[in-house]
């Protein structure tokens, strides 16, 4: 027996040696740098220890308004793109001609390139001095005035972040959820359509359920990704987030470090745990509901 | 509910461009009789199973028509020809207690079909009863055996009071000590509840064993419709004869000449009537009587007690398979020692094919 313990140590070292020097080390780190003042990492040098740093970045505005951007991401963007990748992966279930089609054409968005995928927002939202962009040209051709969506009031650029994360994660839902309809067992549905069931009991009663494990994991990895947006912004907005009030808690993080504001790793370190904790919080906020509610 | 098909087809468009339609079910005509028990017969791939969706609508027929007594149900969809179907795999809803699987059908009636509340718990409580799960309403499909499992899929197949109750498969996923039980259940629950029930089986043990009626197919071909017995002791053709029984009927290459059946050299039987030709000879196992001065001389290849009978097996020169498995009473005894063992035959466990068309062949025995 314990022969074998060690042999199984001695297998596990690589890994363990990576994830320790790459991982825990680091994470450890962070963690003492977050109780560190004024933690200067070219001399090596602070000056004293407390929770200075976690009140600082407590009481900064620009942290507060990251705050409140993540959670409004968050809070719109995860249940928009699961509901729409739900409904559109229902679609694709129940088509039969070009049915290849349509999946290819909902998936591109997740092969290609951040910059091109940049570009086609810029087309649809960008104001220049040739064109107000496709989205204003529509809306003017409603009737209304034109908005600027890049450099202009808050609720629109919310919007226009919020539609770009949800246009930027949906292709991955709906890949998960087609393969998740698809290998609900099809005897259900033929025992539900003898017994005569109506097609929204049918949804709610058996597909929801047989593919609520995979909802939740998407529901769950949805938080976990939109609590961590970052570079859709920097695509979006450009570099200089807190100017535009479009700053993300990451954001806030990268800034403290490199920003022009930069060069403080103690308030980072102490605002990336704050972030920690919250994802951690939500996660497990979401597992104790998810065990209820997914039944095997 | 009596079940009639009238010249009921059903093709399937080929898989490629250029190959024929496939015709999974092909002119079926029969009636079941108002509280009978079928059974549809056949090794995989004859349409059993596509007749079976045939009857409760979820597939609609090429050509022909189904009623269910009186009424045409051709172009009804399932959901209104008052069917129970129980699944091969069940299909019980893996997220539902027994009780809420059972419920399922009730609650999807609409109008004036719809129950209150407790007459639904009730009717859940009267099908648990029948098929004796009451203990196990609060459970979930995946904490029961797969017996247990059954009985609630025919519970949920039958809580709407169906005309006609529809079985794919009933035993094949449930292990052999289980599926004499079941069979039995399945019995007693049709006998109980005076539905029409038809089942689908590939175990010709299965479908003797219950059924009032069986009907044998092959290839989306009808070949015998008859009571059990009937069907084994007086099979239509070859392909029956071999269907049905265990251990299998012994299929000898013979020829008649002058009113004589000759297996190889020996001259087995008197058969009159039939003119001379070459013919495929089928003899059940129980039809060898061991004789010292019998005409089918066979090879002794081993035997085999079983108790209440013994197993020989031996070998012949004109027989198809490899050996020849007869069951002979215990009484008598076989000299293990002797290469050889004589044997005369039953007439009545012996039957002719015609050798090309592999149809029956009558004969007066004498």
């Amino acid at each position: 027996m314990d022969n074998k313990n060690w042999k199984a140590w001695l297998y596990l070292l690589p890994a363990v040696a990576f994830l320790g020097a790459f991982m825990v080390y680091p994470l450890a780190d962070v963690l003492v740098y977050s109780f560190e003042e004024g933690y200067n990492s070219a001399s090596q040098t602070f000056f004293g220890t407390g929770l200075y740093n976690y009140s600082y970045v407590l009481h900064d505005p620009y942290f507060l308004q990251a705050v409140k951007n993540t959670f409004i991401l968050v809070i719109i963007t995860v249940p928009i793109s699961t509901g729409i990748a739900l409904l559109i992966s229902l679609g694709l279930n129940s088509v039969r001609r070009l049915r290849e089609l349509y999946q290819t054409v909902f998936f591109l968005p997740y092969v290609t390139n951040t910059l091109a995928v940049g570009l086609v927002f810029m087309i649809l939202f960008k104001k220049t001095p040739y064109s107000d962009g496709m989205v204003n040209l529509l809306i003017n051709w409603f009737g209304g005035e034109s908005v600027d969506f890049i450099d202009g009031p808050y609720w629109a650029k919310m919007f226009v972040m919020c539609f770009y994360t949800v246009w930027v994660v949906m292709p991955f839902k709906i890949l998960i959820l087609t393969s998740a309809l698809a290998s609900v067992n099809q005897d259900y549905y033929r025992a539900a359509k003898i017994d005569g069931t109506s097609k929204f009991r049918i949804f709610t009663r058996i597909t929801l359920p047989m593919i609520s494990p995979m909802v939740f994991y998407l529901i769950i990895t949805g938080f976990i990704g939109a609590f961590k947006a970052y570079s859709d912004e920097v695509a979006l907005f450009g570099t200089d987030l807190n100017a535009a009030g479009m700053n993300t808690i990451v954001g806030y993080v990268y800034d403290m470090l490199y920003g022009n504001s930069g060069g403080y790793p103690s308030y980072a370190s102490a605002s990336a745990l704050i972030l920690f904790a919250i994802v951690f919080t939500i996660t497990v906020i979401n597992l104790l509901i998810s065990r209820k509610n997914v039944h095997y | 509910m009596k079940v009639v098909l009238d010249h009921l087809t059903k093709e399937f468009p080929s898989r490629s461009r250029k190959g024929d339609t496939v015709v999974a079910v092909n002119d079926f005509c029969f009636e079941v009789p108002d509280g009978s028990l079928i059974g549809l017969l056949g090794p995989s791939g004859c349409g059993k199973s596509t007749a079976l969706n045939l009857i409760c609508g979820l597939e609609k027929p090429t050509s022909g028509r189904i009623f269910f007594g009186d009424d045409d149900v051709t172009n009804l969809p399932p959901e209104n020809r008052g069917v129970g179907l129980v699944f091969q795999n069940y299909a019980l809803y893996p997220h539902l207690t027994v009780r809420q699987n059972i419920l399922f059908p009730l609650q999807n009636l609409k109008g004036k079909d719809r129950l209150t509340k407790a007459e639904m718990l009730k009717k859940a409580d009267e099908a648990a009863k029948l098929v004796q799960i009451e203990q196990l309403m609060d459970r979930k499909p995946s904490e029961m055996s797969g017996g247990q499992q059954q009985r609630v899929a025919i519970a949920r197949a039958l809580v709407k009071l169906p005309r006609v109750l529809l079985l794919d498969e009933p035993l094949s996923n449930l292990d052999a000590r289980l599926r004499l039980q079941t069979r039995e259940e399945i019995r007693r629950i049709q006998r109980d509840t005076g539905i029409t029930t038809i089942f689908v089986t590939h175990d010709q043990e299965e479908a003797m064993s219950i059924s009032d009626l069986i009907v044998v197919m092959k290839s989306g071909v009808i070949q015998q419709i008859g009571k059990p017995q009937t069907v084994y002791d007086d099979p239509a053709n070859l392909f029956v004869a071999k269907f049905l029984g265990t251990p299998p009927i012994n299929v000898f290459e013979g020829r008649v000449a002058g009113g004589k059946l000759l297996l190889g050299e020996d001259e087995v039987l008197r058969v009159g009537g039939v003119a001379d030709q070459a013919v495929w000879v089928g003899v059940r196992p129980e039809g060898f009587i061991p004789q010292e001065a019998g005409p089918l001389c066979c090879r002794l290849e081993g035997v085999e007690v079983m108790g209440r009978d013994t197993s020989v097996v031996t070998t012949h020169p004109a027989a198809e398979s490899v050996s020849i498995r007869s069951i002979i009473t215990a009484e008598h005894r076989i000299n293990r020692e002797a290469g050889t063992v004589r044997f005369a035959l039953k007439p009545a466990k012996v039957f002719l094919f015609h050798r090309e068309s592999e149809e029956r062949i009558p004969f007066e025995a004498g």
